[in-house]
């Protein structure tokens, strides 16, 4: 039984996005008309009900980040819908793009009613660039229905988009570089004297969204934050778009409510692994998420049973590695991705990369020594605890969890010196 | 790969940009990613990073700055076409490698090289967010997946009649 749903997930595929008119006839901006009767705390009543947190990797409640932002003053705040999308293995966001936009931008006007902005940016990344214009037709053509501009729907209130191209560069995708980098400067991650919803973009008070959070916004509004809310387990509600990809027979971005197994995922949604081969392990989160083995297949997908292990959703990626694969093979594919992606500005994460990406390649050449592999689970704690932002924190996860999981695959690796007498 | 002969009409367009974003250093970015859609060979010529320097009023260090940092700005001029193959996770377990053979056996070139005529370069990239079409690579703005041997040849073969017609 496939227990995929479509809440966020209903428009995919149904409409043409050159139509504002068939985004309308689906219920489009009947979220939008409901936020302006609410106001702000009815916005954030809504949000709180319906368990939402962010999905743009932290998990963070966004009711409670946004009743935290709307009491932040000022005359000029910006919104930021983040869809830089740099994690490998992810491409749900793309989706909502390709797919919906207009729920994305209605997410967004709902964020500007609550934060009281009037300015709002859509970082893209610019591997998307072939949506680019799509997005910016999309805008236009809301304009054009009174639902941005200005004198929203007779409200008396202005919000406008303007689309930003990000130029390929992972760490743009946390917030404070992807700022920095709207700004003119190289995206490195700002030290964070302040929240961003404090101080952001030109240093004025600015909340930054993931795309799917923005667009679970709107779906809450329409459906109800308690109906929402009764998808899920009792303390991961609701429901999440999965980027299931790697040897699996279909990939795809799907909506799942928390809870299916991983098994269920794999086997009922993706349709098992290509050529019926054996599963070797999963990396759930992206590439700076946790390896999972054939043996957790059975825990269920949600904040809690995944957290107990260590694991975090991250992203919704669910990656399908069959037992072809190494495993060191794989993880020097994920570390060459952080020794490029590494914007240098700390040291643990800068020669952090650099040092475990030259011994993991002597695992990869079966010349590792049981001295390397201490040295890489050294090097990769200090990573974790000293790095300035995310991206080193969670560079060394996979190498951790295949430690962990997959010890044999490292001792088989090892270089073995032959006794000759 | 040829270099770009930077000329006045060339410096206008740019101009046109710059005054587009009103002169501000903090539209660097985008100024940098428009100007370099001008020019043929993809990249920033040295005269174009002063000039741009000059017109922002900043030093042309913190120029190259940000020209260096992101991928997808470039110093050093390219192929016509830039075909980025993508070696990250999913790719890497959907082998990524056929594709690298096939591709290198019809351009005649290495990874990380440019045909002698100029049209194509051929480079690896970080995930480009196609991982369910993966294998994949992209050429230029548009992305190629689900690709077979015959589906590589014919995209190809597309692409030689565009940059020789
Ligand atoms: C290295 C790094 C990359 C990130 N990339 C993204 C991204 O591509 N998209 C995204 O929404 N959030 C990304 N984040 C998380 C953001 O910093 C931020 O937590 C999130 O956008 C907040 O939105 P949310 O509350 O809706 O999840 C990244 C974080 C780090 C440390
Ligand atoms: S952890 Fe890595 S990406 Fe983050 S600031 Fe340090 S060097 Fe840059
Ligand atoms: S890993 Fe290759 S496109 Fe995502």
């Amino acid at each position: 039984m496939d227990r995929t749903v479509s809440i966020i997930s209903k428009n995919f595929k149904k409409y043409n996005i050159e139509s504002i008119d068939e985004y309308l006839s689906l219920g489009g901006f009947k979220a939008l008309e409901k936020a302006f009767d609410l106001g702000p705390k009815g916005i954030i009543n809504e949000l709180n009900a319906s368990g939402l947190r962010g999905r743009g990797g932290a998990a963070y409640p966004t009711g409670k980040k946004w009743e935290q932002a709307s009491r932040v003053p000022g005359h000029r705040k910006v919104i930021i819908c983040n869809a830089d999308e740099g994690e490998p293995a992810t491409f749900k966001d793309r989706y909502l793009l390709q797919y919906d936009p207009y729920k994305v931008i209605e997410g967004m006007i709902i964020a500007a009613i609550t934060f009281n902005a009037n300015e709002g940016y859509i970082y893209i990344r610019e591997e998307y660039k072939y949506l680019h214009d799509k997005f910016r037709r999309a805008i236009q053509l809301s304009k054009e229905k009174g639902f941005l501009g200005e004198n929203i729907l007779n409200n008396g209130f202005n919000f406008d988009i303007t689309v930003f191209s990000g130029a390929g560069a992972y760490v743009c995708g946390e917030s404070t570089a992807l700022i920095e980098s709207m700004e003119g400067k190289s995206g490195r991650p700002r030290l964070k004297l302040n929240r961003t919803s404090e101080k952001g973009l030109y240093q004025l008070p600015t909340l930054a969204n993931n795309v799917e959070t923005l667009a679970a916004v709107t779906s809450i509004l329409y459906t109800g934050g308690e109906e929402y809310g009764k998808y899920g387990t009792p303390s991961s509600r609701g429901t999440k778009l999965i980027s299931l990809c790697g040897n699996v027979n279909r990939p795809g971005a799907y909506e799942v409510p928390f809870g299916v197994t991983l098994r269920e995922i794999v086997y009922d949604i993706g349709g098992g692994i290509k050529e019926g081969k054996a599963l070797k392990f999963l990396q759930l989160g992206g590439a700076s998420g946790a390896i999972v083995p054939p043996s957790l297949l059975d825990l269920k997908y949600c904040y809690e049973e995944l957290g107990n292990k260590g694991i975090d959703i991250g992203s919704g990626a669910v990656l399908v590695a069959d037992e072809t694969n190494r495993v060191v093979d794989f993880l020097k594919s994920v570390q060459d991705f952080f020794l490029h992606e590494s914007c240098g500005k700390c040291t643990p994460c800068r020669e952090g990369n650099r040092q475990i990406t030259k011994i993991l390649n002597r695992f990869v050449t079966g010349e590792g020594s049981v001295e390397d592999l201490k040295t890489i689970e050294r090097f990769s704690n200090v990573m974790k605890y000293a790095s300035f932002c995310g991206l080193g924190k969670t560079a060394p996860t996979a190498l951790l969890s295949a430690i962990e999981h997959f010890p044999i695959e490292f001792y088989q690796q090892i270089h073995r010196v032959r006794k000759t007498s | 790969m040829e270099k770009t002969i930077v000329d006045r009409s060339l410096l206008n367009s740019i101009d046109e940009i710059i005054e587009r974003y009103n002169c501000d250093k903090h539209n660097l970015l985008t100024i940098l990613q428009e100007s370099q859609g001008l020019i043929p060979e993809h990249y920033i010529p040295e005269v174009v990073a002063k000039h741009i320097g000059i017109r922002l009023n900043m030093p042309i260090s913190k120029v190259y700055d940000v020209i260096t940092f992101f991928s997808a700005l470039n110093d050093r001029p390219k192929g016509k076409h830039v075909i980025q193959l993508c070696k990250s996770s999913v790719c890497r377990l959907n082998k990524y490698q056929s594709l690298r053979d096939i591709l290198e056996r019809e351009l005649l070139i290495k990874m990380g090289e440019t045909t002698e005529d100029g049209s194509f370069t051929l480079e690896y990239s970080a995930c480009f967010g196609a991982c369910d079409v993966s294998p994949a690579f992209r050429i230029d703005d548009k992305v190629y997946g689900n690709l077979t041997e015959g589906k590589i040849i014919e995209i190809i073969n597309d692409y030689r009649g565009i940059s020789h017609g």
